[in-house]
């Protein structure tokens, strides 16, 4: 129970002109101050619940300074900042069991601005984990997990099927263990690409601009696991192990001299967590390593796409891994383009929604806020006029097009960046 | 209550299954196995029975695969107790009444009260091992059930007949169940926990006996040759949805 | 050991199941080819006019009040002693509910091969062969018996229903006895039928079936799938993976162990088309199949059939319904 809860306790307010205090004369008045005042107003046990964990001692530091809540993404569509997680613990509500927990993207625009650097991306998954190891998941979320252990993809598509997305991109798209030598780029293709449709038209885009460019490429196939780091961040960090360490055992089975990787995500998590798991190995998002070629691409860009473009940052790509530059200077290589940035942008970007898990807390999500973020993301691109939403992750295509859809901004075009570019070189 | 769930691995149907060199089997080193999804059934009935009535869930499954202890974890994190592996020389695709009998032999000298497994699985091709269990053991058996409640010593269990008809059955225990299905899916096994579960977990390992053999010899494997094929519509949601409504439309099936 | 066939006839609430006499032609058959009899065994209780109804050689029918209803302990109580007495060439049981509670424990106890999910069977030159289909339906495996004498288990509608029904000139002697086997102390005791829910649509009633299978990817799609319906006038059926899951009230399965339908238009959605399930619909006038596996078996029962994805589809063909 909360303890000391009367703060001002007026049996002890007197008043007395000459107050010796050791040995010392203080005139004026007493008051609280010369005594020993109560420094815990709040019961601190949900706090101590989080902090206590290994990753969630940050929670701890947070002195509700509110900034967070300004640029939280979900607090503009519902009442949601890690603030107000915070301020919640000291009233009774238990991280472990509030819906709460599963409303973070992970997008980090907090701890971009967090004075006291309270990590959501470190606090989410510790408290997400011992929810999952109670199997308190919602159930899409858990749907997510078992077909990923399953499958290896989250999408629950058959593993054999990995590679048939390749089929029909009209150009060859080499694998790895049909290759049977070394590659420049081993391409980690990803699992939307790979499986859903909109993703698909991405990959088919980047495997004809690779061929294009001559570009010495292979695909792992049907070796390729999804990558495993949202299902990290949305608490089942086994299962993200267990992935890591097939994928290195398959990466480990070529030689090639760096990778690059279609999804923000992935480029995260072999970037920054792989390494850890014993990976060791240079990799690149698309569109770095598309403006790397930049010089052999700009003349082959050559049909013109005569709209507005406006282009979302990928958490995992901007605020995660600092790159802002590479799509933007793509996208002004396209002829006819004229960029429009949206006041969300860059730094500030918002989130989609996706990441973290967010993907496959679709439903969840909506019943706890007012509308989805993609939703709110499509609105924000229409106000400035945009008639293509250009992205780099592949988790956006789909989010986009269907918020496009549910708030009537059917006219607003989603693409990959990918898309676009393949869509320039034709003849 | 001791209930033990015995537990079979076959190859994954969502593979492509392609037939061995001599053609009288399968060509087992290419394929990837899985637990029978009926078994898994039977595990998560059996971890009802146990959060219902308390007791301990034995899982146990002879090692066609060298791969058994992934199952045999994955059983533990569901809430089994414990977890024994019967080895010896017993290849993929080893016979139902081989993988019976040892597993029979082993549940003997458990003693359970209640055996829990699948009711079929999909390499079955000579019998299901849950009957064979039963009559190794001498115990009745009731399969094709969906739903097993124990009390005062009794199993009452709901068998499934066709059309949703149901036969209820009161069986004195110790008995073997073939589960359908349990009554509620098959929970998740964060890996996380199986994970954790593997490394600390002990599994008993029992060495087995001689292979009993399926009594019948495969001579011939094959693909079935399909009798028909449909007309393949190519195209799109928006086509294919044009073709179809064109179709009801035909047949006179349109409401109003 | 003679040279009969003994099949397993089995009733349910007083009618002879289709596989009965489906096993009796197919068993009738063998038997010439054997140079033995086909004996069709029915166990009842005061059931002696179904067992007339079985087109065998001759029909045992074994009375007994605990033979009332099916009792896999009773049931294979008897047919133990009766394999044991009469040392038949082949018995025929049915990879039924019924069956596949029988046919594996009597291969152990009789100490006979078995051969299970038959779909097949010849004697060639007097020497049996069997086929099984396994693997969820993807492969066929030709067996023969090590020895002479084994059990088959045989997959609803593998062989015609009517060879196996008395016709004329064809009168079997009906031979009635006691159960050969004391009955009373059984541990399995029958308690009741329970009916399926009530209140539901009938799925077997309906001219068009909106079907939907595991491609519906989780509960949160059934929606669209229960909208088409609504615009056609009827209900949503499924596979049992659905049902399994909760997603559909266990009315809607179609299948071996659901119910067997014959629409006009059978609408199978993401259903790769099991066998357990094909047996619930293969009836039906006119299959169309959608399935994002080219190879999914449905596409050889369908009539027509597209790889589009159905959650795209769903919506898509709702519309064109209403408009």
């Amino acid at each position: 129970m909360a303890v000391g809860l009367d703060k001002v306790r007026p049996d002890k307010v007197t008043e007395e002109k000459h107050l010796v205090v050791e040995g010392m004369d203080i005139s004026g008045h007493w008051n609280r101050m010369f005594e020993q005042r109560v420094i815990w107003d709040y019961d601190v046990d949900n706090l101590e619940k989080v902090t206590n964990l290994p990753g969630g001692e940050s929670l701890g530091w947070c002195y509700g300074c509110a900034k967070c809540t300004a640029v939280c993404p979900i607090d503009i569509v519902g009442d949601y900042s890690p603030r107000k997680i915070h301020r919640k613990t000291q009233i009774g509500v238990d991280l472990f069991t509030s819906s709460d927990l599963w409303l973070c993207t992970t997008c980090m625009n907090c701890l971009r601005v967090c004075p006291k650097e309270v990590n959501m991306i470190q606090i989410m998954p510790a408290v997400r984990e011992q929810a999952v190891l109670t199997g308190a998941v919602p159930p899409e979320l858990q749907k997510a997990f078992e077909d990923t252990a399953k499958h290896g993809n989250p999408l629950g598509q058959p593993q054999r099927k990995r590679a048939d997305w390749a089929k029909a991109a009209g150009v060859p798209v080499p694998i790895m263990k049909d290759l049977k030598r070394a590659v420049d780029i081993l391409w980690y293709v990803g699992s939307y690409p790979a499986y859903h449709p909109r993703g698909m038209d991405a990959a088919r885009a980047a495997a004809r601009i690779f061929n294009a460019l001559g570009i010495d490429f292979g695909i792992l196939g049907i070796e390729e696991k999804d990558d495993g780091d949202s299902q990290r961040l949305a608490g089942e960090k086994g299962l993200f192990e267990m992935l890591a360490e097939q994928n290195i055992a398959a990466f480990g089975k070529y030689e090639f001299n760096r990778m690059v990787v279609t999804g923000p995500h992935e480029f995260n998590a072999f970037k920054n967590e792989y390494p850890k798991y014993g990976a060791d190995f240079k990799v690149a998002h698309y569109t770095r390593f598309l403006v790397e070629h930049l010089d052999k691409l700009r003349p082959m860009l050559k049909k013109p796409i005569n709209l507005k473009v406006t282009f979302h940052d990928p958490c995992y790509l901007g605020r995660h891994n600092g790159e802002y530059e590479a799509p933007r200077e793509l996208l002004r290589a396209i002829p006819g383009i004229e960029l429009v940035e949206m006041g969300r942008c860059r730094e500030n970007g918002y989130c989609c929604g996706g990441g973290g898990g967010g993907m496959w807390l679709d439903s969840f999500t909506k019943e706890h806020t007012t509308m989805r973020l993609s939703e709110r993301r499509v609105r924000e691109a229409a106000e400035y006029g945009a008639e293509v939403l250009a992205v780099c992750c592949p988790f956006e295509v789909s989010r986009f097009e269907d918020a496009a859809k549910s708030t009537g901004n059917d006219k607003l075009i989603v693409r990959d960046i990918l898309e676009l570019l393949d869509e320039s070189m034709k003849e | 209550m001791n209930i033990v769930v015995p537990i079979k691995q076959i190859p994954n149907l969502t593979d492509e299954l392609e037939i061995n060199g001599d053609g009288t089997g399968l060509d087992h080193d290419a394929l990837q196995y899985v637990l029978n999804e009926f078994d898994e059934h039977a595990i998560e009935e059996a971890v009802l029975a146990k959060e219902a009535a308390g007791g301990t869930v034995t899982v146990i499954g002879v090692d066609t695969t060298g791969e058994l202890d992934g199952a045999l974890h994955t059983a533990l994190a569901k809430g089994a107790d414990k977890a024994a592996r019967i080895t010896g020389d017993f290849p993929r695709g080893t016979d139902s009444h081989t993988q019976a009998k040892l597993l029979a032999n082993a549940i003997r000298s458990l003693s359970p009260d209640l055996v829990l497994t699948g009711v079929q699985a999909a390499d079955d091709r000579d019998g299901q091992i849950g009957p064979m269990i039963a009559a190794h053991l001498g115990l009745p058996y009731v399969g094709v059930v969906t739903g097993v409640a124990v009390k005062d010593g009794k199993a009452i269990v709901h068998k499934e007949y066709a059309g949703g008809l149901m036969g209820e059955f009161e069986v004195s225990l110790p008995m073997v169940v073939g589960v359908q299905a349990a009554h509620q899916p098959p929970r998740y096994a964060p890996v996380s926990k199986v994970r954790q579960i593997a490394k600390t977990a002990k599994i008993d390992e029992i060495a087995g006996d001689e292979a009993a053999g399926a009594g019948s010899t495969v001579r011939r494997m094959f693909k079935p040759e399909a009798a028909g094929h449909a007309e393949m519509w190519e195209g799109g949601p928006e086509e294919v949805a044009e073709k179809i409504a064109a179709l009801i439309k035909e047949k006179g099936l349109l409401k109003g | 050991m003679s040279n009969d066939v003994l099949i397993l006839a089995e009733h349910l609430k007083g009618k002879v199941s289709d596989i009965s006499f489906e096993m009796t032609g197919k068993g009738r058959q063998l038997a010439v080819a054997f140079g033995g009899k086909a004996v069709a065994v029915m166990l009842g209780s005061g059931a002696a006019a179904l067992a007339a109804t079985l087109g065998a050689d001759s029909v045992l029918y074994v009375d007994d009040p605990a033979l009332a209803e099916f009792n896999p302990q009773a049931y294979g109580r008897v047919l133990a002693a009766l394999i044991n007495d009469r040392a038949p060439r082949l018995v025929m049981v049915g990879n039924t509910s019924m069956g596949m509670d029988l046919a594996a424990g009597l291969s152990v106890t009789a100490g006979l091969p078995l051969m299970a999910y038959v779909n097949g069977l010849a004697a060639e030159g007097g020497a049996l062969a069997a086929t099984s289909q396994i693997y969820g339906g993807k492969i066929q495996a030709e067996a023969v018996p090590d020895g002479e004498a084994c059990v088959v288990s045989c997959l609803a509608g593998a062989f015609p229903a009517d060879a196996g029904r008395v016709g004329a000139g064809l009168v079997p002697a009906l031979e009635q006895i006691a159960s050969p086997v004391p009955l009373a102390d059984l541990q399995i005791k029958f308690v009741r039928m329970i009916e399926p829910q009530s209140g539901d649509v009938d799925i077997t009633q309906q001219p068009i079936l909106v079907s939907i299978g595991r491609g519906i990817g989780g509960q949160e799609n059934i929606e669209l799938a229960q909208e088409l319906a609504e615009a056609l006038g009827t209900a949503v059926s499924a596979s049992r993976p659905v049902t399994d899951a909760g997603w559909l009230p266990k009315t809607r399965q179609v299948g071996k162990s659901g119910l067997t339908v014959k629409p006009k238009i059978y609408l199978a959605f993401g259903i790769s088309g099991a066998p357990e399930h094909l047996e619930g619909m293969r009836g039906a006038e006119t299959i169309i199949a959608v399935n994002t596996d080219p190879k999914a078996p449905i596409f050889d029962v369908a009539h027509y059939g597209a790889t589009c994805d159905m959650l795209d589809l769903l919506p898509a063909l709702t519309e064109k319904i209403k408009a």
